[in-house]
C-alpha cells in the first residue's frame, strides 16, 4: 500500500532541513537591515525574496527524497 | 466611464461565466452527490490543485490589500512574504495526514474528522461554527475587491445603479457554483491565474522602468518605513509583531474551510506534497506585488487629483488600481481589473462551497436530518452556498467595507482556535475533548477582546512586567488556548471523565492508496 518508506532517522533529518528556512524567516533581527544592498534593493527585501526560492527548492528536494 | 476598459473587462467576465457552467460536464460525475459537488469527486491532480489552491490562497483581496498595507505602513506589510514561505514546509509535513484520514473515512470537512477522532459531535459543531463564522466575512471581503475595480472603471453612481454591476457579478457566480460545484472555481482558476501573472509581470516591469528603476524607488521611500523599527529598552518593537503575524497566519491558514476543501479535493498525498514545492511561484508574485506598494508611493498616486475621490472612499486599497489606471492603456486596464475581479470570484466560490459543506455535514445531517441521503446533502449544500453568498452580498451593500475588513481580521483570530483540536488531533489524541472545547472558548473570547480593544488592529501590546511585547492577537490567544487545554486535560484525566471513542486508527494517517 504505502510507498517505500524511508528510515525514521532520515525523515527526521529531512524535517529539520525543511524547517531551516522557516526558522530563518522567524529570526527577524537577522535580516532587518539595509546593507548589503543589491542594485539599490535593501537586504531586508532581497533576502526574503531569496528565502522563498530556498524554501521552494528544499521542499522539492524533500519530495524527491520521498519524505 | 472608461468604455474600453469596461468592454475588455466584460468580455473576460463572460468567458469565465461560460467556463463556470461548462465545468459541470468536466470530468463528469454525479453532481447530486456531495462528494462530487463539494469536493469535485476528490480527483484533482497536481496541476488543477495548483490552480485551485493558488486561487484559494492568493485572492483578489490579497493582491489589493498587501500592496495597500505596504503603501501605508511600509516594511511591516511585507510579513506576507515570510508567511507564505513558512507555509509550505508546514503544510508539507502536517496536512497529508488530514488528506489520508479523510480519504479513508470519507470525511468532507475538518469537522467530520473531529467527530470521528474525538467521538464528540459537540466539538465537531464548535469547529464547524468557527469555520463558517470565519469564512463569511472573507467572502464579503472578496466583494470589496470587486467593488474597488468596478468603481475604478467609472461606475461611481449611487444607489441601485452603482451597486448593479456587483449584484450581476455575484448572481452569475452564485448560479454556476450552484450548478457545477467545486468544478467551476477549479476551471476558472486557470484563467484567473493566467490573467494575474500577466498583470503582475506587466506591473513590475513597466512601472518601475518609468520611475527610474528599483533602486530609485527604494531610495524614494522614507527611511523610517523601509525597515522595521528596532526594539527599545521597554518595547520589543515590530520584530515580535512581524514574526508572530507571519507564524500565526501560517498556523491559521489551512484551518480555513476553503483550504481544507481544496486539499481534500486532491487525488493523493503526493499531489499535496508536490504542490508545496510548486506553490512558491505565487509567493514570488505576491512579494513583487507587495513591492508595488512602494511603487505607488513614489508614483505619487495619492496626490493625483484624478484619484482623490477613490482614495477617500476606498482608502489605501485604491493604490494598486490607481497605479494601473495611471500607467497602462485602457484596454490593458480592462485585463488587469478583470484579473482582480475574477481573482475574487474563484475564492468566493470555494469559500461558499466550503461553508455549505460544513453546514450540511456537521449541522444539517448531524442534528436536523440524520437520515439525509447523499442526494439530500448535495441539495442542501447547493442551497446553503446560495444563502451564504446572498448574506455576504447584503453585508457589503448595506454596511461599510471597513466592517468586512474588521470581521475578517477577527475571523483569523477565531479560526486559529481550532488548531489544538484539528492539527494536534492529527498526531495525538492526548488532549481531552472537553479540555479542547474549554480552550477554544477561552481563545475565542480573549482573541476577540484583544482585537476589539485595539480598534481592530491585528497586533496586541502584551505587557510583561515593564516590557511591552506587541504581537499577533491570534498567536497570543492560541497560547492561552493551549495552556487551558493541557491543564484541563490533566484534570479531566484525573477525574476519569469519559473520553469519546476514536474511530480512526494510527495507520489511517499514512493511508496512501496511490
Amino acid at each position: 500500500m504505502a510507498a517505500a518508506k524511508i528510515s525514521r532517522t532520515k525523515r527526521v533529518v529531512w524535517y529539520v532541513i525543511l524547517f531551516i528556512p522557516f526558522f530563518v524567516a522567524i529570526a527577524v533581527p537577522l535580516y532587518n537591515r539595509i546593507e548589503p544592498s543589491v542594485f539599490g534593493i535593501p537586504f531586508f527585501y532581497w533576502f526574503q525574496f531569496v528565502l522563498i526560492i530556498v524554501a521552494a527548492v528544499v521542499t522539492a528536494l524533500a519530495y524527491r527524497a520521498k519524505v | 466611464m472608461n468604455w474600453i476598459a469596461l468592454s475588455v473587462f466584460a468580455a473576460l467576465f463572460l468567458l469565465v461565466t461560460v467556463l463556470g457552467f461548462v465545468a459541470a460536464r468536466w470530468r463528469a460525475g454525479d453532481l447530486n452527490h456531495i462528494n462530487e459537488w463539494g469536493l469535485g469527486g476528490r480527483r484533482f491532480g497536481t496541476i488543477v490543485t495548483w490552480f485551485l489552491l493558488g486561487g484559494d490562497l492568493y485572492t483578489a483581496y490579497t493582491f489589493v490589500a498587501v500592496p495597500a498595507l505596504v503603501f501605508g505602513a511600509g516594511a511591516i506589510g511585507f510579513f506576507a512574504v515570510p508567511y507564505t514561505l513558512m507555509l509550505y514546509p508546514f503544510v508539507y509535513v502536517v496536512y497529508p495526514r488530514l488528506w489520508s484520514v479523510a480519504h479513508k473515512h470519507g470525511y468532507v470537512t475538518a469537522s467530520d474528522f473531529v467527530r470521528g477522532r474525538y467521538g464528540s459531535h459537540v466539538l465537531a459543531l464548535l469547529v464547524a461554527i468557527t469555520g463558517i463564522l470565519a469564512t463569511m466575512p472573507y467572502i464579503a471581503l472578496q466583494l470589496v475587491g470587486i467593488q474597488v475595480v468596478i468603481a475604478g472603471m467609472g461606475f461611481t453612481g449611487t444607489g441601485l445603479m452603482g451597486d448593479l454591476p456587483l449584484i450581476v457579478a455575484f448572481a452569475v457566480l452564485a448560479a454556476y457554483t450552484y450548478s457545477s460545484g467545486l468544478r467551476a472555481p477549479a476551471l476558472i482558476s486557470v484563467v484567473k491565474d493566467l490573467l494575474i501573472y500577466i498583470t503582475v509581470i506587466a506591473a513590475i516591469t513597466v512601472i518601475p522602468a518609468q520611475l527610474g528603476g528599483y533602486g530609485h524607488i527604494f531610495a524614494g521611500i522614507e527611511p523610517g518605513k523601509l525597515l522595521l523599527p528596532p526594539p527599545t529598552a521597554d518595547n520589543t518593537g515590530a520584530y515580535g509583531a512581524y514574526a508572530t503575524l507571519a507564524l500565526g497566519s501560517v498556523l491559521a491558514l489551512f484551518l480555513y474551510p476553503h483550504c481544507v476543501t481544496a486539499l481534500l479535493s486532491s487525488s493523493s498525498r503526493g499531489v499535496i506534497k508536490r504542490n508545496m514545492a510548486l506553490l512558491p511561484a505565487y509567493s514570488l508574485a505576491l512579494a513583487l506585488l507587495a513591492f508595488l506598494g512602494y511603487v505607488a508611493v513614489v508614483a505619487h498616486v495619492h496626490d493625483d487629483p484624478a484619484y482623490t475621490d477613490y482614495f477617500r472612499q476606498y482608502g489605501n486599497n485604491f493604490a494598486v488600481p490607481a497605479l494601473m489606471l495611471k500607467y497602462f492603456p485602457s484596454w490593458f486596464v480592462g485585463v488587469m481589473f478583470a484579473a482582480i475581479a475574477i481573482g475574487a470570484l474563484v475564492p468566493a466560490a470555494i469559500m461558499s462551497i466550503a461553508a455549505a459543506n460544513l453546514y450540511t455535514r456537521n449541522v444539517y445531517k448531524e442534528y436536523l436530518r440524520p437520515d439525509a441521503s447523499p442526494k439530500d446533502e448535495a441539495q442542501m449544500a447547493k442551497l446553503v452556498s446560495l444563502i451564504v453568498k446572498l448574506g455576504a452580498l447584503a453585508f457589503i451593500l448595506f454596511t461599510k467595507p471597513q466592517y468586512a475588513i474588521n470581521l475578517q481580521l477577527l475571523g483569523g483570530a477565531w479560526i486559529i482556535q481550532t488548531f489544538p483540536t484539528v492539527v494536534v488531533g492529527l498526531y495525538t489524541r492526548w488532549l481531552h475533548r472537553w479540555a479542547l472545547a474549554a480552550g477554544w472558548a477561552a481563545g475565542m473570547l480573549v482573541s476577540s477582546w484583544m482585537v476589539i480593544s485595539q480598534q481592530f488592529k491585528p497586533t496586541y501590546p502584551l505587557h510583561l512586567g515593564g516590557l511591552t511585547v506587541p504581537g499577533y492577537a491570534a498567536f497570543y490567544s492560541l497560547i492561552l488556548n493551549f495552556a487551558i487545554a493541557i491543564t484541563l486535560t490533566l484534570v479531566l484525566r484525573a477525574l476519569k471523565v469519559k473520553e469519546g471513542v476514536d474511530t480512526t486508527a494510527p495507520e489511517d494517517y499514512e493511508h496512501d492508496p496511490a
